[in-house]
């Protein structure tokens, strides 16, 4: 049901208690059905359930085929980047943009009343009441959930420091998806630094509910955190550890890259010893299946050579593309726009 | 040297003395009965509080036991103190007698007490309460900050907001 506005308060004052409620009854009856996405902040992907996950996902698959561009007409979205961001910014950005609705923001902490001292809580709750969404970036983890007390209008986190970043876990299914065909049953291969990422922490959290083989190809330095391979094991979601990439190249369905960051590495010898074990050349892909799909979450440094783009494996430029049918998603349904 | 006879009775009564009305916290975990008067602001007022530390106890090798009169303790209270002892018993004493006893229940989450050890929470960078979701994993309490998702052990924890 609509908000009641203060005419209707008035008017309704002076009726009777039997005509208040005929007239709440019929308002009610005739009002939409609410979407559960409806107002919600997008914090956690934990917080999203396998039934919300492929609503999002059909969304954003409509979207790709059948552009929305007045959708979100006369509505405005706040871009908070507290912190720099390529692909995540200028995709939420342009989502918004290219279904009709107003941008305004920041992509630099610098150009804020943060250089002033203020609170993060002071500065979304005076920033959502210019919005009627914000998109987030902020190097404290935990900042988009500090966020949300602050405001009653939508957040989407597009990162919390180490945290969280469910948008490209949701963009990441999304992709797989689409070049699989489904998300049920893969062979996924999750590749690189395992330990710090929090890219392949989410992705592996949401398959859970996809019934996936996991392989975790890294260092034993930078392997999976116990607390992510607990939660599999409650699921009982197969889960494998490995060394070398050549390992799981045969089985894979999708082979997903990640960047080995070097100054998380507490030891500099260690780190000049696996550096290069996790680059995927060309020469590698051999005994691939042809449907086998690579993924990086971008941006790449030497990690994922640049002979396999003109290959068909290639599917990372394409998923960085995905961004925007997602984000149009989340943005279409939190503001009301998209059912469930 | 001179000797001295121990008369018969049971002489544990004389260690930690009974009370005649109050709370008696027992079997807490040996070492948690200082955070327990911290954390209930035992000693911020005029009651008079008995502390026991390790004494010998059946059920849990060693424990503390905390004697507090004139002063029951209410449930809520109680709850707080689990996540220090989840294994502690409350007995409310009225005339030197036991009026009622129950144990402590594990809080589903737990507010403005903790303080998270994770350097990038949001809960240290702000000036903001801070919320723990309580778990019981096994033999240890697990706490997962509200804020920054991270999980942690008792050992793991540096700091506690006491009021």
């Amino acid at each position: 049901m609509s908000p009641l506005s203060k005419e209707d308060i008035d008017r309704m004052s002076s009726l009777s208690r039997e005509d208040i409620l005929e007239e709440l009854k019929t308002k009610m009856l005739s009002a939409p059905p609410q979407s559960p996405f409806f107002g919600r902040d997008i914090i956690s992907i934990k917080e999203l359930s396998r039934e919300e996950i492929i609503t999002v996902l059909n969304h954003a698959t409509a979207l790709k085929q059948t552009p929305q561009p007045e959708l979100l007409k006369n509505k405005v979205m706040a871009s908070c980047f507290f912190e720099p961001s390529t692909r995540t910014r200028l995709s939420f950005e342009t989502a918004m943009t290219r279904l009709g609705g107003g941008v305004m923001g920041f992509a630099d902490a610098g150009v804020t009343s943060t250089k002033k001292k203020e609170t993060l809580y002071d500065s979304m709750k005076i920033i959502g009441q210019y919005a009627d969404v914000i998109a987030m970036r902020h190097p404290a983890e935990g900042a988009a959930r500090r966020a949300a007390e602050a405001t009653d209008k939508p957040i989407l986190n597009g990162g919390d420091g180490a945290n969280q970043h469910p948008t490209q876990t949701l963009l990441d299914l999304f992709t797989i998806q689409e070049c699989q065909g489904t998300l049920e049953g893969l062979n996924i291969a999750l590749i690189g630094d395992l330990k710090y990422g929090r890219t392949v922490h989410s992705l592996a959290q949401a398959l859970i509910h996809f019934n996936p083989t996991l392989s975790f190809v890294a260092p034993e330095s930078l392997q999976m955190p116990s607390y992510i391979c607990e939660d599999l094991k409650k699921h009982n979601i197969s889960y494998t550890f490995y060394e070398r990439i050549e390992e799981v190249m045969a089985q894979a369905d999708i082979i997903y890259m990640t960047r080995i960051q070097g100054e998380r590495f507490p030891d500099k010898m260690e780190y000049e010893r696996v550096k290069d074990v996790y680059v995927l050349t060309k020469d590698m892909l051999a005994p691939a299946k042809p449907t086998m799909r690579i993924m990086h979450p971008l941006p790449r440094v030497n990690e994922l050579k640049e002979e396999i783009d003109p290959t068909p494996h290639a599917y990372y430029f394409e998923q960085a593309h995905n961004g925007l049918y997602v984000r149009q998603a989340l943005l279409g349904l939190v503001l009301g726009a998209l059912h469930a | 040297m001179t000797t001295f006879s121990h008369p018969t009775k049971d002489l544990r009564s004389f260690k930690v003395f009974t009370i005649e009305e109050g709370t008696v916290i027992d079997h807490i975990d040996a070492g948690q009965a200082l955070n327990i008067i911290r954390v209930l602001d035992l000693a911020g007022n005029d009651t008079i509080v008995t502390v026991g530390l390790n004494l010998p106890s059946k059920k849990l090798g060693h424990k503390d036991l905390i004697k507090v009169e004139f002063r029951n303790l209410t449930p809520d209270e109680a709850n707080k103190l689990a996540i220090f002892a989840p294994h502690s018993s409350i007995n409310i004493i009225k005339n030197y007698e036991v009026a009622d006893k129950f144990l402590v229940t594990v809080p589903k989450s737990i507010e403005r007490l903790i303080v998270c050890p994770n350097p990038s929470c949001i809960s240290n960078a702000e000036k903001m309460d801070t919320m723990f979701h309580v778990s019981n994993g096994g033999e240890h309490l697990k706490f997962t900050c509200h804020y920054c998702e991270k999980k942690f052990q008792h050992d793991d924890i540096l700091e506690y907001k006491y009021s």
